[in-house]
């Protein structure tokens, strides 16, 4: 029982020489490292480490994201007098802005006044970019679908649009998200409100439903999964084809107590769907807001989506709309 | 060797956890909650035993000072140099010197913290100077800011609580940090005290409440008419209204429903005091505080060189109203309190 109920893996394989993978010599050339096993990763995954293939794409993203860090933590580090203790001390608080709204969307502002912030951004984004690249090409050297480098896209399209499409649609870089853990996090609290409320903007709604829709989706199949391992169900895929007892058993379950079930082949297709559509939703809200819309709240109430509630006092009414002042 | 890692870790998450338990900002149940909008909306103000009971001890109530008569010859026939207690009769006169020496004046000086004690009319010291200042000011928001302060009214004591400078009060920001090509984020990613401990802007204040920024940010349309207010310039509200929160001793609800902060007729009534409360604070910085620039010494300067001003702490001290909206000022006519007359 305990096998399956556990939170950690209890299963270790360890073959006497470890896996080296599929490939020919020239692409092996490209893989590094010996590899070893290691107990307490084995406990969260394969306790196998390495050989990782980096090639050029890896090499170039791991060097851009570099840089990116690189003039991101240097930026914050000389906002506390570069001191290394109020940098430790801070740090979840420091930040590098974007440029000033008065720079608009010129690609030459001054460092000081967020060039840093373009160059940074610029080095991410070509981080991020190659290593997408990486995933596809890894994907089709090894004779996959290429599923995950499109999930990871749907991220980037995120990326893209909070940081490049949607300052430059609205002409001023200053639209776009600070680096730095709270202040990124402020942004967004501050976004919400300039706007009018993100959550009368009917595509948070969508993303936020996608969000939670993929939670719930990965904890009943990881737990339908898991329960129907005694029959071999983690061998989901050749069960899409052959139902053996597992995949009866864990329809079966489903359909008694919600009258309809996944297979083995569609629940893949919802969950990949559902963390797909989080991002790309997303993104088309964040992208309509401050272009198409102003002001969800307003936009809300004049199409109905808004509800009013009874007023808990007498109507109050803008002083400065009233003409009064003191 | 799995063992002792297993032990290792083990031992920290017990240790952690207890030492977490120990840590400050703690809040112990019973939570209290008084609902001030319609039921579903969230609208609640939390307390517990222990903040109300914070609360009063930060708000205790100095000596009552004897009542003194309107009778009688004015205190400018006796003495030399009175410049605005002009109107009070002698005993009248007497009792405001008393309240300065309660209320303001270290307790090891006296009147000699403001007066020359050899001669009691001279102005040398600034301080004499910045109180006449300060006796303008109360009675002018005794008599002008009832929208704000109502019948209850201020006295020196609202804000002073016994101390020569208020325990609130705000100087313009320090330059930046950074220097040479290094980022100066606009202020932005500083906690301090005023913005709530946020990465908000360091210092909100700044053109807003000593001058005529706009705090309003959101658009008054749903679709847009151009270009509105940008990110910064609401992370800079943001952090007026975390200033606020603070200042006050309250959440967001109070003055707004949260679902959509700028509309008014989803406020509650407080939300117009607040304003009237933003508008007199301005008024009094750009009048009063303003005027005593050239009267401060040095040590009294902020890091940029300007004098101190007001905000909404300075008199609420954490209180949704100053002193728990107890009127001393009923008591004193003297300083243009509207129920004594």
């Amino acid at each position: 029982m305990s096998m399956y109920e556990n939170v950690f893996t209890q299963v270790q394989i360890r073959p006497p020489d470890p896996e080296l993978g599929v490939g020919d010599p020239l692409v092996a050339r490209e893989r590094v490292g010996a590899p070893y096993y290691e107990y307490w990763l084995g406990v969260i995954g394969n306790a196998q480490i390495g050989p990782v293939y980096l090639g050029g794409l890896g090499v170039a993203s791991l060097i851009f994201g570099f840089f990116a860090i690189e003039i991101i933590g240097l930026n914050m580090l000389a906002s506390v007098h570069w001191s290394p203790i109020q940098f430790v001390r801070q740090l979840p608080w420091l930040a590098l802005e974007p440029p000033k709204p008065q720079y608009g969307i010129s690609p030459f502002v001054p460092m000081a006044e967020g060039g840093w912030w373009l160059l940074a951004g610029f080095f991410l984004t070509l981080s991020i970019l190659t290593w997408w690249l990486r995933m596809y090409t890894r994907a089709v050297a090894l004779g996959l679908g290429t599923h995950t480098a499109w999930a990871f896209a749907s991220a980037i399209w995120l990326y893209l649009v909070l940081g490049f499409i949607r300052p430059l649609l609205m002409g001023h870089w200053s639209e776009a998200v600070p680096f730095g853990i709270f202040p990124h996090l402020d942004w967004t609290a501050a976004f919400s409100l300039r706007y009018g409320n993100l959550f009368y903007n009917p595509f948070h709604m969508l993303s936020i439903a996608f969000l939670y829709g993929s939670a719930l989706l990965f904890a009943m199949h990881g737990a339908t999964i898991l329960a129907v391992g005694r029959y071999g169900g983690e061998r989901e895929v050749e069960q899409m084809l052959y139902r053996g007892t597992a995949a009866e058993r864990a329809a079966l379950f489903w359909r008694w107590t919600m009258g309809f079930n996944a297979t083995m082949e569609s629940i893949h297709r919802w969950a990949l769907w559902f963390a797909v559509l989080c991002p790309l939703t997303g993104g088309i809200g964040i992208l309509l807001t401050g272009t198409v819309v102003d002001n969800w709240y307003l936009w809300a109430v004049q199409h109905g989506v808004a509800p009013s509630y009874p007023h808990a006092f007498s109507a109050v009414v803008d002083p400065a709309a009233t003409g009064a002042s003191q | 060797m799995r063992n002792l890692v297993l032990l290792f870790t083990l031992a920290t998450v017990v240790l952690l956890t207890t030492a977490m338990l120990f840590t400050a900002g703690w809040t112990r149940p019973p939570i209290h909650g008084i609902q001030s909008g319609y039921r579903g909306l969230a609208m609640d103000q939390l307390s517990t035993n222990e903040s109300e009971r914070l609360l009063k001890l930060a708000n205790t109530l100095p000596e009552p000072i004897d009542k003194a008569s309107a009778d009688g010859d004015k205190a400018t026939s006796v003495y030399k140099n009175v410049k605005v207690l002009t109107d009070l009769s002698i005993d009248q006169f007497n009792r405001v010197m008393l309240g300065f020496a309660a209320w303001v004046a270290p307790q090891d000086q006296g009147c000699a913290y403001c007066h020359n004690v050899e001669n009691m009319a001279d102005d040398g010291l600034y301080t004499k100077r910045v109180a006449r200042v300060m006796l303008k000011m109360t009675r002018h928001i005794n008599s002008d800011w009832q929208g704000h302060v109502g019948a209850v009214g201020v006295t020196c004591y609202t804000c002073h609580r016994g101390q020569p400078v208020p325990a609130n009060i705000w100087f313009k920001g320090a330059p930046s940090p950074t220097e040479g090509f290094a980022t100066n984020n606009d202020g932005l990613g500083h906690p301090n005290k005023i913005n709530g401990s946020t990465g908000l802007s360091a210092d909100p204040f700044s053109g807003y409440l000593d001058g005529d920024g706009v705090a309003r940010v959101q658009a008054t349309h749903a679709l847009p008419v151009g270009y509105g207010a940008p990110i910064q310039q609401t992370e800079k509200t943001y952090a007026l209204m975390m200033s606020l929160s603070t200042s006050l001793g309250v959440n967001c609800t109070f003055c707004h429903n949260s679902r959509a902060f700028a509309q008014w007729p989803e406020s509650t009534p407080q939300r117009v005091v607040a304003w009237h409360g933003i508008e007199m604070t301005r008024d009094l910085n750009a009048h009063y505080l303003e005027a005593l620039k050239s009267e401060w010494p040095p040590n009294r300067l902020g890091p940029t060189g300007d004098g101190p001003k007001l905000y909404c702490a300075t008199c609420h001290q954490g209180a949704p109203k100053p002193l728990l909206g107890v009127s001393l000022a009923k008591d004193w006519p003297e300083l243009g309190g509207v129920q004594a007359h």
